[in-house]
């Protein structure tokens, strides 16, 4: 749009535009205290004769929404003041304060962090967002990109934990970022002066001033980030003479890339239920370890055999309600929570269990031939339905409400002939059946195969939904084997179950999939 | 009681003669009226101009020390009719809203008080929410000021320039007998600045004068056939009188080189007050202003943008090549205006504008940096000059790390506050869903709006405050299938929902389901008191209850819960509503106080009450990470800021488990929700009893003796198999 003509015309530029006022944004979520740090920052301005000039955009984004807070300032001149911007341009800013990591790289997003410009000061916390949150599995986004797009970027860059710092010294996240924006140097005021707004403010002041110091201190590199604690190796956990030979039986006859996960899988099982059921996970893994070997394992890492360590744990260890009054009665809890309550001496701690357990879950623990014969009642299971299906508030630490978990925990001994455990195994059988039958065909699929199983979580009907989608993906990666990109097909299919709570995309994935695969998988 | 105190600002209200004013624009605003002699205010509460009606609302000392009445409005067409004081009184008065959607619901009022004109000046404070961050949909004030023969000042972003514009324009709207508008945008709203004060003036003619001589002129009332000449009056004596006190008192202003003399180029630059901040910012980046505003450019700043002066843009664009018309919004009602002047007037002078800045959007400083430079590179090329290099981040913004970045960053919607008492009804409202499919939901303005989006995604539109009510009445019909929700705060009901959403719908015997979400204040504005709050309120009569309005006009079918934290009840009720076979609207009344207001309210006592040695009972909640599976359905069911996730260190375990934090406040949500729902039993709530009395600590050792022997006995029975 620019006539060449004019770019060669022997001109000088008309007049200089360096003479800028500082610009500082100060990216952060509604609600963090960016409006307490905006008003400091004017305030050391002011304190030093500039002028400057701060606003915001609350709108809707005061509820925990993104937000972007703009300051400007400038001494006078010659008794005038300066006319200061009313939002930050791109190219443009000295220096931005992001509250928590993903807005620090939404703020290069704006690109209002450039290399010949931008000191960039953020905390690299992460306050997840909705969608991160809500997804049936990790949908936690990679803080990693954010740390590269930063160094491509920022012409200088502070960034560390400044929530747990302020946390660590009784503040909040703005006295921190108020001392590393003290301690990057950018501005040209003293540290007294930050002291004086802070103790301006009247508000939780030692506190205050601690946060900053210790942030000015990371920020001014006066002080190392303190050496990562040396890792010790951690102390062999206690082993009883019952599993002491399952463990080294694991380590004798699985390759070493195995161990770690073949051990915790061990402890886990045998917590779940008892020795002999160690055994059982002990049998089954080396059974994996030779369709493995014979699927040609020993070039592939043992992939086959390791995924099985795992996930054969997520099958034999099954949440049912004889689990979950073990967990809620065990020693230590009272402890934890009272820690995590942050519950000061003197006083004393309760806690109540929001359950909800229904017929289906009792009659899960009877033995199969009892819950089978009252399956086939469906008027007398209804009508026991309606007595125990409620909402219960249980009241775990008193007397009564603690006999009856503690006695639910000791049904344990029960459980390998309920009829949940039949189903179970029917349901773990049938599965490690078909990924034993895959690897042999394709060993990327069968490895595939038994990932499937993070998809079964939860309990009662969220349970049932995540059944539904394991064997709505599994039945899929069935229909898939022999093609070349099958493997593929089936990670893409898992992770999208992972991912979407509604199931949408994942039926739309597996109808794509019906459409080139024909009408097998529609039946 | 507002969502801050806002005593410290009240006192800026005191600052005299000579004294410098520290504080956003909005407070400015607000001392700029006392300044000015006001004699009544009133309005209605939103974003931009919430704190104004706050720091009045905190302000009854000073307000009463002064003479000054002020109402918070039912709603802007309340407010704009309150104007009506000054039509036959020379009492000055202002109202404050947000627009364009208040002076939407003003226009009926404004349009009266505009034709049959004013003898006292009166002022409407514009928070003109448009541009980045806006919560309306993105409409100019403009349209309302011509339509309605109002002027409309639009000051430069600057305290001083904008209160001493305040003074002229009630002076304005004397001289010409007009009301006026004085808009602000929201980054001007809150921009902090300063400006040097003169003392508040007591209303030389008071409203009690008023009420003791009532005036009456039937030429005023818009009656034919004194409707009909109001209309001549506007065009023959209002608008000239408004032109000659513009021009005479130079309420616009111009910077710049004045003439050939002075170097001036031939071209210039007409522009908007509220442009001016970032005008000056793009002419520094293209070398043609310094920081304070000495510029090589000519401006004319219209700090009245409607009337324009025809004989001020004659002046300024006479033997200038061209003129540049910088005008945020749409439609160029400005360049229009200036080209039909120019061309009435035979000038040569071409008029540029919307050629070169974009039609619709924020006048952001790279959008008119932009516009400037390409009227520049056509219109006076030398200008230009070498060209300084210009802030660019589209070299940083096209690295492949940044296009990766693009993809990671998460959106990151606004959602309820931790607590909120709004979350449960629509978890419930989720949860009939799930039983009985979807339903269609007319949603409202409100915190409850948050309901669009995740995680809840209920809500097929919204058309206005108060209107969710009214927008479900197509679907009032009764039929065998689903009903139609509508939603409305009590914020909205009290606005006009009554009425439009409530009685319409009984008069009308709709059909539907009609949900009121009660948290007992205004709570979105900024939780101001309404006709239904809780609170006892000096100034005001509240604990007028919403059920007994509903029943009044008409309301039969009506339901209240009143704990919206019991989803299972707010469940049943819902259903009822969906399925009694009764006649004419359901209403449902859900009310729990807005957490953020109670929490505000609550956390000094409950400190003092643990501090003075009461038994207090403090409640949060957790999660038992070895219960809770990763499935995250809590999440999908509630939204809660302190509900999150985190990844535990087990090589056993993919997905991250939910986690609560630090900031819970116990409400009890996501415990209610994971037992309506049947999700997981890993949720529970821990009491923290403080001062706790001896028969909590007897009975405490005796079960806690009892449980620590049966815990050691099964701990010693558990066999043993470690971790790698």
């Amino acid at each position: 749009m620019m006539p060449t003509e004019i770019l060669r015309l022997p001109l000088a530029p008309a007049g200089e535009a360096t003479e800028r006022p500082i610009a500082i944004a100060i990216v952060a979520m509604g609600g963090q205290g960016g409006g307490v740090l905006t008003g400091w920052i004017v305030a050391l301005a002011e304190a030093a004769g500039w002028v400057a000039q701060s606003t915001s955009v609350p709108g809707v984004a005061q509820r925990t929404g993104a937000t972007i807070y703009y300051v400007e300032m400038m001494p006078m001149r010659g008794g005038r003041k300066p006319v200061l911007a009313q939002m930050p341009t791109p190219g443009d800013v000295d220096v931005v304060l992001a509250s928590e990591f993903m807005e620090a790289g939404r703020s290069i997003l704006r690109g209002i962090v450039t290399p010949g410009r931008t000191t960039l000061i953020a905390s690299d916390h992460r306050a997840l967002s909705i969608g991160e949150k809500s997804a049936p599995g990790d949908g936690i986004a990679d803080s990693g990109v954010v740390h590269e797009a930063i160094g491509a970027t920022a012409r200088a860059r502070i960034v560390f934990d400044m929530n747990a710092l302020a946390v660590a010294n009784g503040s909040v996240i703005s006295s921190a970022l108020f001392g590393a924006l003290a301690g990057s140097g950018v501005l040209p005021f003293a540290r007294e002066a930050y002291h004086a707004v802070i103790a301006a403010d009247g508000k939780g002041v030692a506190a205050s001033i601690r946060t900053f110091d210790a942030a000015f201190a990371r920020a001014a590199g006066e002080e190392a980030p303190s050496p990562a604690l040396a890792v010790a190796s951690p102390e062999p956990a206690p082993v009883d003479a019952h599993c002491g030979p399952l463990a080294s039986r694991l380590i004798e006859r699985l390759p070493p890339g195995v161990h770690a996960m073949a051990r915790a899988g061990l402890a886990k099982v045998v917590d779940f239920q008892d020795p002999a059921y160690g055994r059982e996970y002990c049998g089954l893994l080396e059974q994996f370890h030779t369709v493995d070997l014979a699927a040609g394992g020993a070039e592939r890492d043992h992939a086959f055999t390791r995924e099985a360590a795992k996930y054969l744990v997520q099958a034999m260890a099954y949440d049912d309600i004889v689990r979950v009054a073990d967990l809620k009665t065990r020693s230590g809890r009272h402890a934890r929570i009272a820690a995590e309550a942050n519950a000061a001496p003197g006083t004393l701690l309760h806690t109540t269990e929001y359950m909800h357990p229904r017929l289906e879950e009792v009659a899960g623990i009877l033995p199969a031939p009892l819950a089978d014969w009252l399956m086939r009642r469906p008027r007398l299971y209804r009508a026991i339905n309606r007595r125990i299906s409620k909402g219960r508030r249980v009241r775990t630490y008193s007397i009564g409400w603690f006999l009856t978990l503690y006695a639910v925990a000791g049904l344990r001994r029960l459980r390998r002939g309920s009829l949940r455990h039949r189903q179970e195994v029917a349901h773990r059988d049938a599965w490690l059946a078909l990924a034993t039958r895959l690897v042999a065909i394709d060993y990327a699929l069968g490895v595939e195969a038994l990932r499937c199983r993070r998809l079964v979580k939860g309990y009662s009907d969220t349970h049932a939904r995540g059944l539904s989608k394991f064997d709505r993906v599994i039945a899929t990666i069935e229909t898939l084997a022999g093609r070349d990109d099958a493997a593929d097909w089936a990670r893409r299919l898992r992770e999208t179950a992972v991912r979407d709570g509604e199931d949408k995309d994942l039926d739309g994935l597996i109808r794509t999939i019906a459409s080139f695969m024909g009408a097998a998988v529609a039946a | 009681m507002a969502e801050r105190s806002f005593a410290r600002e009240v006192e800026h209200l005191r600052l005299g003669a000579g004294e410098e004013f520290r504080g956003e624009a909005i407070l400015a605003i607000t001392k700029g009226l006392l300044q000015a002699g006001v004699a009544y205010v009133g309005g209605y509460q939103g974003s931009p101009i919430s704190h104004l009606m706050d720091v009045l609302a905190d302000a009854q000392d000073i307000l009463g020390e002064l003479g000054v009445n002020f109402q918070s409005s039912a709603n802007e067409s309340t407010a704009a009719a309150m104007l009506s004081a000054s039509v036959m009184y020379p009492l000055r008065g202002a109202v404050a809203w947000k627009s364009t959607v208040g002076t939407n619901v003003a226009s009926d009022a404004l349009a009266n008080l505009a034709s049959g004109g004013v003898t006292g000046g009166a002022m409407v404070i514009i928070g003109e929410d448009y541009g980045e961050g806006s919560s309306i949909m993105q409409e100019r004030t403009h349209a309302f000021a011509m339509k309605s023969q109002m002027w409309l000042l639009d000051p430069r972003p600057d305290h001083a320039c904008i209160v001493d514009l305040i003074e002229k324009g009630f002076q304005l709207s004397e001289a010409s007998n007009t009301p006026v508008m004085l808009e602000v945008r929201v980054r001007t709203c809150h921009m902090h600045g300063t400006f040097v004060c003169k003392d508040n003036v007591a209303p030389a003619f008071t409203l009690e004068d008023a009420l003791a001589h009532p005036q009456r002129d039937l030429d005023r009332i818009v009656l034919p056939p004194a409707a009909y000449a109001h209309e001549h009056e506007k065009i023959a004596q209002r608008l000239p009188a408004a032109i000659a006190f513009v021009r005479d008192n130079r309420l616009n202003e111009w910077f710049g080189p004045e003439d050939d003399s002075d170097g001036a180029p031939p071209v210039g630059i007409v522009l908007q007050g509220g442009m001016y901040n970032n005008v000056i910012r793009a002419l520094q980046y293209l070398g043609l202003s310094d920081a304070y505003g000495n510029t090589r450019v000519p401006l004319y700043v219209l700090n009245v943008t409607y009337p324009l002066i025809d004989s001020e843009i004659v002046a300024f664009a006479n033997g200038k090549k061209a003129i540049l018309m910088v005008e945020e919004g749409q439609p160029d009602y400005l360049e229009q205006a200036v080209n039909t002047i120019a061309n009435r007037q035979g000038l040569t002078t071409r008029v540029r504008g919307k050629d070169v800045l974009p039609m619709a959007g924020d006048y952001s400083v790279h959008a008119i940096l932009a516009g400037i430079d390409a009227f520049l590179a056509t219109e006076a090329p030398r200008l230009l000059g070498n060209r300084p290099p210009l802030p660019d981040a589209r070299p940083a913004l096209d690295l492949p790390v940044v296009a990766r970045l693009r993809e990671t960053v998460p959106a990151r919607p606004p959602g309820l506050c931790t607590g909120c008492p709004e979350r449960p009804i629509f978890a419930a409202m989720k949860l009939v869903d799930q039983e009985r499919g979807a339903h269609h939901v007319s949603a409202d303005i409100g915190c409850h709006l948050f309901s669009i989006l995740p995680p809840f995604n209920i809500g097929n539109t919204t058309m206005g405050f108060g209107l969710g009510g009214a927008s479900a009445a197509a679907f009032g019909r009764k039929t065998t299938g689903k009903r139609s929700i509508a939603v409305m705060g009590d914020g909205g009901f009290w606005h006009n929902g009554l009425t439009s959403g409530i009685g319409n719908a009984v008069f009308n015997k709709h059909d539907g389901v009609f949900l009121i979400v009660d948290n007992f204040y205004s709570s979105a504005t900024g939780g101001q008191d309404i006709l239904s709050s809780r609170a006892s309120n000096a100034s005001r009569k509240t604990n007028n209850p919403i059920a007994k309005a509903v029943a009044g006009i008409g309301a039969t079918w009506i339901r209240e819960v009143d704990r919206t934290y019991d989803v299972g009840r707010m469940k049943a009720v819902l259903t009822e509503a969906l399925t009694t076979p009764e006649e004419g609207p359901k209403v449902i009344i859900a009310s729990s106080e807005c957490m953020l207001n109670k929490q505000r309210r609550v956390k000094p006592q409950v400190a003092k009450a643990i501090k003075s040695g009461t038994r207090v009972v403090k409640e949060r909640f957790g999660v038992d990470e070895d219960i809770c599976t990763g499935d995250h359905a809590c999440i999908r069911l509630s939204g809660c800021p302190s509900l999150s996730v985190k990844q535990l260190d087990d090589p056993l375990r993919d997905d991250p488990v939910v986690t609560i934090d630090n900031t819970c406040v116990g409400c009890g949500n996501c415990g209610e929700v994971s037992e309506a729902a049947v999700l997981c039993p890993s949720f529970y709530r821990a009491d923290v009893i403080h001062n706790p009395t001896w028969w909590d600590r007897a009975r405490a050792r005796v079960a806690m003796g009892l449980i620590t022997y049966l815990q050691a006995r099964r701990d010693r029975a558990r066999p043993l198999a470690g971790a790698a």
